[in-house]
């Protein structure tokens, strides 16, 4: 069952220079230089005509220096951007569990609805009257997530998770401030497993980070909330289900304390995905959440982004939404642009224009293909395959909070390494040589070393059962002692391991041409 | 459901592995109540052909600029992008890879986006550039935080030219952050007084070129007195395509240049996704908002590429970070690098000399119609004519007649009193015939 089809015993055999080659290239896989070093300043691939002698109107202020931007012709740049592709590991490309980033299968369907030119040709200060089909389906898609959470509202607008995050505390700065308590409430509680972009959030807009306490069971407890909360707590930020793969089961009850003392629940919703279609966050008694349209509803993550991420609101947030929304009337569905053209008080603006527009349609066409039944499904799948994962190797990996269910991911931590000379990085490049994408690895910082596995429900019993029993191998061989497998990996990626000090030390964030040889002897 | 691979038995043997009978065991954290029983009120699965009916049925209603005479601008542009482009960003290992956070094999990934900081550098005329922003809007947010961490003050001034939409986006950002903010007044001439407004206490001074009403901006002022005051120059663009023909923002001393990229690379897609362009001098680049590449080398020696300087970062330094910025515009900006590779930059100042031409015929051809006057005294492919009527009215006239004409100022700035003009854009992709339409269908409104 194993493929050990070519695995080195030691980091010597599989150096690059066994076998060299003339060119570097070996095989399919092809050295390629950057632009600057294979393009030329007078190619372009694009044809287009000079236009004929006319008089500019730039007063004065043309460009008097060259850019210095290089060409290539059509058939040079695909050349270029395939091979530059063919160093990349996908969703397509195997198993790609990455905790809390939820790398589901990113169906073409969605691509080509995407491009409709209805929706992709259409510009967003067009009069409304010629783009009604465009705002239907912003409205349709507001209605779905929505329904799924069972909240008041949904503010579209903002372009990524953490620009969703910022969207629903500046909703809860303009709830408190409303109150008259903006001078009194600037304290937010972050519980210490929390993703970066919250502390980041809260005190990008002012307020003060009070962290909640880690637990030995991963839950955060709602005696510590309470001991944390006063008059001067805004709003707590609690991820739901939590990056320790559990789902907070005190977490009614912190929203009631949260409520009782006048704050507001602010959720993280990067793991929506275990939920959906089992549970409402509006039951839970969340006031604000976002939901990354890139994980849980698929939208394709392309190497770091486009995102987007809505955020829905309680009845309590609703009146301060952020412009521009939706609304539809008699005549149709209108756009409400200006904070003074809306009934309630929105607190201000996210971005320009109306958002993330190719990843609405995206995220509806995956809803509708779904449906309620299949989104369903889609959240049981995820958590049993998760819990499939730790069933395989809770007896060679360690826990941090015991063999109890997970929900979409499972985490592990280091303990099972103690001793072996081979570090959490080093399984994760040694999983690289297997042909997978690592986990995510020393996050949460709440546990050591850890490893956080999210298979997602696109994964099939047949990829599951390879990828534990891989795991299952590579368990063994650290715990057998062989290291040069971890600590020298990978072997076989377009790279070996990079050194990233280096990079830090001294940056070198963009090509320079180099010295010419006089320069260089100085 | 074809996106689920899981089959009944798989789930049964699979609960049996676990030790489980139901799958809401696994649930059982979640307080009974509130666990549903079944699927919410919302209709059940479909095939694609179903989907893809009732998604063609909303695009249908939908106006496409490829349609029409087609002058809509104010910070989102109608250009040709090659077939090329779209093809490549499909490709399943850029489209569906993650952020490289295991470089070694992200390495596509990280060299365009190596590649991607040197172009954005190079057009903006300065040090560096980052790893790309959500937009121009939420980058010129950035900006101003970034110069308030650089100053160590706390007050911008916007002018009067900066597209409404990003001044609002700076002002809610800065009235959370309890961050002063002076806007002057909407500056259709070209002709404030920012320089009166630069003090020792100002941290940054914010300014479009093309402005919003497409005037052309002389920075080199502007720059001087705000580093005679220790203030920096945030240098904003919402067309790129200016930047081929036009001096470069840091040839004329800004600070930090950001801007739109959607023109290149990237269709308009009714406001997004986009991609924001930042860029800066050397010494700031510690202060820096976003995802930054860097060359390094490998085991080997070989030269790979990697993420750095993450410690200004959230992941990392939490409340202490730069920002809050954890996705970015990986695709798009794969779009805007390709396009530009093809372009490179003799394809690049040609473009621009095309979109300029344009639009000095099209003025010329305006400025001929009675009740049209051309308000600019230059520009690159966009301008404010002042028309004989309310333009908001005579836009939905046009548009029932098939032509759409441009952006009215007043959707922009409601209360300012500028009902009667017209923003009008014209890219490389409008025709002789385009232009004659427009005027013609003026002439019949006006």
């Amino acid at each position: 069952m194993l493929n050990r089809q070519g695995r080195p015993t030691a980091a010597g055999e599989a150096g690059t220079n066994a076998h060299p080659t003339f060119t570097g290239n070996k095989a399919l896989a092809q050295v390629e230089p950057l632009i600057f070093e294979v393009g030329r300043y007078d190619v372009t691939g694009v044809d287009l005509d000079e236009p004929e002698d006319f008089k500019p109107r730039l007063g004065g202020l043309e460009r008097k220096e060259a850019i210095g931007l290089p060409g290539l012709s059509e058939p040079e740049t695909m050349r270029h951007y395939v091979r530059l592709s063919q160093m990349n590991y996908g969703i397509d490309t195997g198993l790609f569990p990455l905790g809390s980033c939820t790398m589901k299968h990113n169906a073409r369907l969605n691509e080509r609805v995407a491009r409709l030119p209805g929706f992709s040709d259409v510009h967003p200060l067009q009069p409304v009257s010629t783009v009604q089909g465009a705002l239907e389906l912003m409205s349709e898609l507001g209605r779905y997530l929505v329904t799924l959470t069972n909240m008041t509202t949904v503010a579209l607008s903002p372009k990524a998770g953490a620009h969703g995050e910022l969207c629903g505390m500046m909703a809860i700065k303009a709830a408190i401030e409303a109150k008259g308590e903006g001078a009194t409430r600037n304290v937010v509680l972050v519980p210490d497993s929390a993703h970066g972009t919250n502390p980041a959030t809260a005190a990008l807009i002012g307020f003060k980070v009070r962290p909640v306490p880690a637990r030995e069971d991963g839950w955060v407890h709602v005696e510590d909330v309470k001991k944390l909360l006063g008059p001067d707590v805004a709003a707590i930020m609690l991820t739901n289900p939590n990056t320790c793969g559990l789902f907070e089961n005190q977490v009614a009850e912190i929203a009631k304390a949260i409520h009782d003392a006048g704050a507001y629940f602010y959720c993280d919703g990067a793991n929506f995905n275990a939920i959906v279609g089992k549970a409402r966050p509006g039951d839970l008694g969340v006031d604000a959440m976002h939901i990354n349209l890139h994980k849980t509803f698929s939208t394709p993550h392309g190497g770091g982004g486009p995102g987007s991420g809505p955020v829905v609101l309680s009845a309590r947030l609703a009146p301060f939404a952020p412009v521009p929304f939706v609304t539809v009337d008699k005549d149709g569905f209108r756009l409400v642009e200006q904070e003074e053209d809306a009934d309630e008080k929105p607190f201000g603006r996210m971005t320009a224009f109306h958002g993330q527009m190719g990843m609405y349609v995206r995220a509806l066409s995956y809803m509708l293909s779904h449906g309620s039944d299949g989104m369903r499904q889609a959240s049981e799948d995820a958590v049993l395959n998760a819990n499939y994962i730790r069933a395989g190797l809770s007896d060679l990996m360690t826990l941090p909070f015991g063999d109890k269910p997970c929900m979409h991911e499972v985490l592990f931590d280091d303990a099972w390494l103690k001793d072996t000379g081979v570090t959490t990085l080093d399984v994760a490049k040694a999983m690289i040589d297997e042909g997978y994408h690592p986990m995510t690895m020393y996050f949460p910082l709440v546990v050591h070393g850890a490893m956080l596995i999210e298979p997602t429900e696109s994964e099939s019993k047949t990829s599951l059962d390879l990828f534990i029993a891989t795991l299952r191998d590579l368990a063994m061989a650290a715990k057998n002692g062989d290291t040069a497998r971890f600590t020298g990996a990978p072997y076989h990626a377009p790279r070996r391991r990079l050194d990233e000090t280096r990079a830090a030390r001294n940056p070198v964030l963009k090509w320079t041409p180099p010295a010419p040889l006089a320069e260089a002897a100085e | 459901m074809r996106y689920l691979p899981l089959s009944e038995t798989d789930r049964g043997e699979m609960l049996a592995r676990i030790g489980v009978k139901h799958v809401d065991e696994l649930f059982a954290d979640v307080p009974k109540s509130l666990l549903l029983d079944g699927p919410v009120d919302l209709p059940r699965r479909k095939g694609e052909l179903e989907v893809e009916r009732i998604l063609s049925r909303m695009s249908s209603k939908n106006v496409s600029a490829s349609s029409v005479p087609f002058f809509v601008g104010a910070g989102a542009y109608k250009h040709h992008v090659p077939a090329t482009v779209d093809h490549l960003i499909q490709r399943s290992e850029f489209l569906t890879s993650y952020t490289p956070y295991q470089p070694e094999i992200a390495q596509g990934t990280l060299q365009y986006l190596f590649e991607f900081q040197t172009q954005v550098a190079a057009l903006t005329g300065m040090d560096v550039a980052n790893a790309s922003m959500y937009d121009g809007s939420t980058g010129t947010g950035e900006a101003v935080l970034m110069a308030h961490r650089v100053t160590k003050r706390r007050k911008a001034v916007l002018s009067g030219g900066l597209h409404p939409h990003y001044v609002d986006v700076v002002k809610t950002l800065s009235d959370m952050a309890s961050d002063d903010v002076t806007v002057l007044p909407p500056d259709v001439m070209a002709d404030e007084d920012i320089l009166a407004q630069i003090d020792d206490s100002v941290s940054c001074v914010v300014v479009q070129s093309p402005d919003v009403f497409g005037n052309v901006r002389d920075l080199k002022a502007i720059a001087d007195k705000a580093h005679q005051h220790g203030a920096l120059l945030i240098a904003v663009f919402t067309e790129v395509v200016s930047l081929g023909l036009l001096e470069s923002p840091g040839a004329m001393g800004a600070d930090i240049v950001v801007g739109e990229g959607q023109s290149i690379g990237n269709a308009l897609n009714f406001g997004g996704p986009y991609v924001g362009l930042f860029a800066t001098q050397s010494k700031y680049v510690r202060q820096m908002p976003g995802r930054l590449c860097g060359e390094t080398v490998d085991a080997d020696g070989t030269r790979g590429f990697v993420l750095t300087l993450s410690t200004r970062e959230q992941h990392i330094r939490r409340d202490k970070a730069t920002s809050n910025i954890c996705t970015n515009s990986g695709l798009c900006c794969l779009a805007f690098t390709i396009h530009m590779t093809l372009l490179g930059e003799a394809g690049l100042a040609r473009l621009a000399r095309i979109n300029h031409a344009n639009a000095v015929k099209l003025a010329d051809a305006l400025g001929a119609v009675k009740g049209v006057e051309v308000l600019n005294k230059t520009f690159f492919n966009e301008f404010t004519i002042k028309l004989s009527k309310n333009a908001a009215e005579v836009v939905e006239q046009l548009a029932a007649k098939g032509v759409l004409a441009g952006v009215p100022v007043s959707r922009l700035l409601p209360g300012a009193n500028l009902d009667n003009l017209l923003l009008v854009a014209s890219t490389e992709v409008n025709t002789d015939d385009d232009r004659a339409a427009l005027a013609a269908a003026l002439k019949e409104v006006l």
